[in-house]
């Protein structure tokens, strides 16, 4: 234990300071000052940004510290996953508040959980060793279900968290299996040293195999991949909105760095082997994903399926196994992320006084209620399809890009085919918004943070299609492509 | 060394067994039961591999805490398990399937290369004597695993902010006592003299 131990865990250890100072400040505080809770959430966020930024590399985007006898590891990476992570949770905050204080669920347990499920996404994004690997996916998962039955007197929502926790709970289970196989056949724990085991006695081991399988089983569950994605929709449509807006965007970025720290950094030269297991579930997910979502009627649904269509991306980005591809699937992470919270923070914009705005007919002459907003779920919904300029269109050009290189056009053409399939559902909400009658002529209302929010959100998606160039170089450049 | 295969055959075989009679025993508090007798022979087996500190743990902490928290809850509860059956049968075929092949594919795994054999594991040396199982736990415990062990703490802090927000009510209509003002309470809240004519004495 020495100072740099320290220094490089100092992100995580203050947010863990935060959420316990949040949780001590909230027993004094009187229902209606509820609001300092919300407001020391986003000072967290904040100044965990500020100290991850500090810590400094020496001008070189591939070094890696390493720290707590390599069980925890830092790098550029990490580092922007953690602060997109932050930024994600951020809106997350924010939409959240508005649709909590409507519902009366405002309380200090949404804040104090999501940021303990904050401190497991960054422990599992800086995890060099399989225990930690668990500890941060367990600390991500138990905090994830007790948001999901938020809603204690909903009866859906009770029923979608039994659901996840008893998968995910059988989940965790095959990855922890798979996890002692791996370390009975090199007898380490550390990713590093796993894959200098591995190299040493050679990819061809049976067991390794073994036990690989059972990692992408637990792995695909977590992405909520084809054929592991059942729980995905329920849990999407049971749990309450501001939930399913965390759920849906910032776990993901946490999920792409366990697998690449799993896959590359420990088994790397076992990628022949994983690349055949991914790519089955790239393209089941993709195939799957945007078929199943043209024929909801639910907006949660259809997202739902539409993440399980996204993650065959991320998917497809991690299993060529080059610089390149793994560049592409961590932009496409994160600007799936963005979009999620954009898209499932307009459902909450539209939910009246508590009430979901569950149902794609809610969405029906948007354009003539507020043309701003209308043009913000546009632009959200076109970054998803990937239509050109928006910055959905570069994440999904790069992935394809990626497998085109490494020599994987069939898994292309299947890419390109689906998502034309897939852009259907996307545009038909645009048709819903500027085509149709509203059902409704009620105002929509929304305090400033929260228009303030959408908006930049909104301007995002464009914004970032625009000049993708510099975040794509950084993301390139953190696997040295 | 005969003795040491027959205990860890024994111990296997009672585990097994019992793991598989606590999820087919039709009575809750058998099932529990069976769980206490797998965990038992658990420890058993770790003691065998001269893990003294763990498999004592094991005991202590699932036989004598988790397990009779269990048995609380489940004779409090008195959950009706016939629901939770249906349909048993009905998904039996599927299950077995699944169960079949799966069991399959691990044999095939295990027996074609002897990967798991004892000759791929020999039995480590035995420990010299005076050796401690607890110092050598405690020393990895908090030098080399210090970050994992300080997260599982994080991890059981989480367990109970969740328990809170999952069951604590604030109901309005609730009946409570405070204690402060029980304290504080004066006599003329509670007893209050009022002056009467004597009645005339009924006779009955």
């Amino acid at each position: 234990m020495t100072r740099m131990d320290f220094l490089l865990i100092a992100p995580e250890l203050w947010v863990v300071t935060m959420t316990c100072v949040i949780l001590f400040v909230d027993l004094f505080l009187k229902e209606e000052r509820r609001a300092i809770v919300y407001l020391l959430a986003m000072v967290t966020l904040v100044f965990a940004a500020i100290i991850t930024l500090r810590f400094d590399y020496g001008g070189d985007p591939t070094a890696s510290a390493f720290a707590f006898n390599g069980s925890f590891v830092r790098d550029q990476m990490g580092d922007m996953l953690k602060l997109f992570s932050y930024f994600v949770l951020a809106m997350v905050f924010i939409y959240a508040k508005f649709f909590l204080r409507q519902s009366r669920m405002f309380r200090a347990d949404f804040y104090t959980l999501s940021l303990e499920a904050l401190l497991g996404i960054m422990l599992l994004i800086s995890a060099n060793n399989l225990v930690m690997v668990y500890l941060g996916l367990e600390l991500l998962a138990l905090a994830s279900y007790t948001l999901v039955a938020y809603d204690r007197d909903s009866a859906k929502g009770s029923e979608a968290a039994m659901k996840y926790f008893v998968l995910g709970s059988m989940a965790s289970g095959i990855l922890l299996y798979g996890m002692s196989m791996i370390y009975g056949a090199t007898g380490t724990l550390d990713l590093v040293a796993i894959s200098e085991a591995v190299r040493v006695s050679g990819s061809d081991d049976i067991m390794l195999v073994f036990g690989l399988v059972f990692l992408v089983v637990g792995l695909a569950f977590k992405f909520g991949a084809v054929p592991f994605h059942m729980w995905v929709p329920d849990v999407y449509e049971g749990a309450p909105v501001s939930t399913t807006l965390f759920i849906s965007s910032v776990p993901k970025m946490a999920a792409f760095a366990m697998a690449f720290r799993l896959l590359q950094t420990g088994l790397g030269d076992l990628q022949s082997d994983w690349m055949q297991m991914l790519s089955l579930l790239a393209v089941l997910s993709i195939v799957f994903g945007n078929l199943a979502a043209i024929a909801q009627t639910n907006i949660k649904r259809m997202l739902a399926y539409s993440t399980i269509g996204h993650m065959g991306f991320v998917l497809m980005g991690l299993l060529p196994g080059t610089a390149e591809s793994y560049g592409a699937g961590m932009f496409y992470v994160i600007v799936y992320a963005l979009m999620s919270a954009a898209a499932f923070g307009m459902v909450i914009m539209l939910s009246a006084r508590g009430v979901e705005a569950e149902n794609l007919d809610d969405f029906k002459g948007l354009n003539r209620r507020n043309s701003w907003y209308a043009a913000i779920m546009a632009m959200v919904m076109f970054s998803m399809a990937g239509v050109p300029v928006f910055v959905g269109f570069f994440a999904k050009w790069l992935v394809i890009q990626a497998a085109l290189n490494a020599g994987l056009v069939w898994l292309a053409i299947i890419a390109v085919v689906f998502s034309v399939i897939g852009a259907f559902y996307y545009i038909r909400v645009v048709k819903l918004m500027y085509f149709d009658e509203p059902i409704t002529e009620a105002p929509i209302d929304a305090p400033v943070d929260f228009r303030a929010a959408i908006s930049l959100n909104g301007v995002i998606m464009l914004g970032l299609g625009i000049f993708s160039g510099s975040l794509i170089q950084i993301c390139m450049s953190s696997f040295g492509a | 060394m005969p003795i040491y295969e027959i205990v860890f055959y024994t111990f296997s075989l009672v585990m097994l067994a019992s793991a598989v009679a606590v999820i087919s025993v039709r009575n809750p508090v058998y099932a529990a039961l069976f769980l206490v007798l797998t965990f038992f022979s658990a420890s058993a087996i770790w003691m065998l591999l001269e893990v003294e500190f763990l498999a004592i743990i094991l005991i202590l902490v699932y036989v004598g805490a988790v397990m009779v928290l269990f048995l609380f809850v489940v004779m409090m509860l008195d959950i009706n398990v016939e629901p939770l059956r249906e349909g048993f049968i009905r998904y039996l075929p599927v299950g077995l399937v699944v169960a079949g092949l799966m069991a399959a594919e691990f044999l095939l795994v295990i027996w074609t290369k002897s990967r798991f054999g004892p000759e791929a594991f020999p039995s480590p040396p035995p420990h010299p004597e005076g050796y401690s199982n607890t110092q050598a736990v405690g020393e990895v415990l908090y030098t080399n695993y210090l970050l994992p062990f300080e997260v599982a703490g994080i991890i059981l802090l989480v367990a109970i902010i969740a328990a809170v927000t999952l069951t604590l009510r604030h109901r309005s209509g609730a009946h409570r006592q405070n204690p402060s003002r029980q304290v504080q309470v004066q006599r003329d809240e509670r007893v209050r003299l009022v002056k009467m004519k004597p009645e005339p004495r009924q006779e009955g």
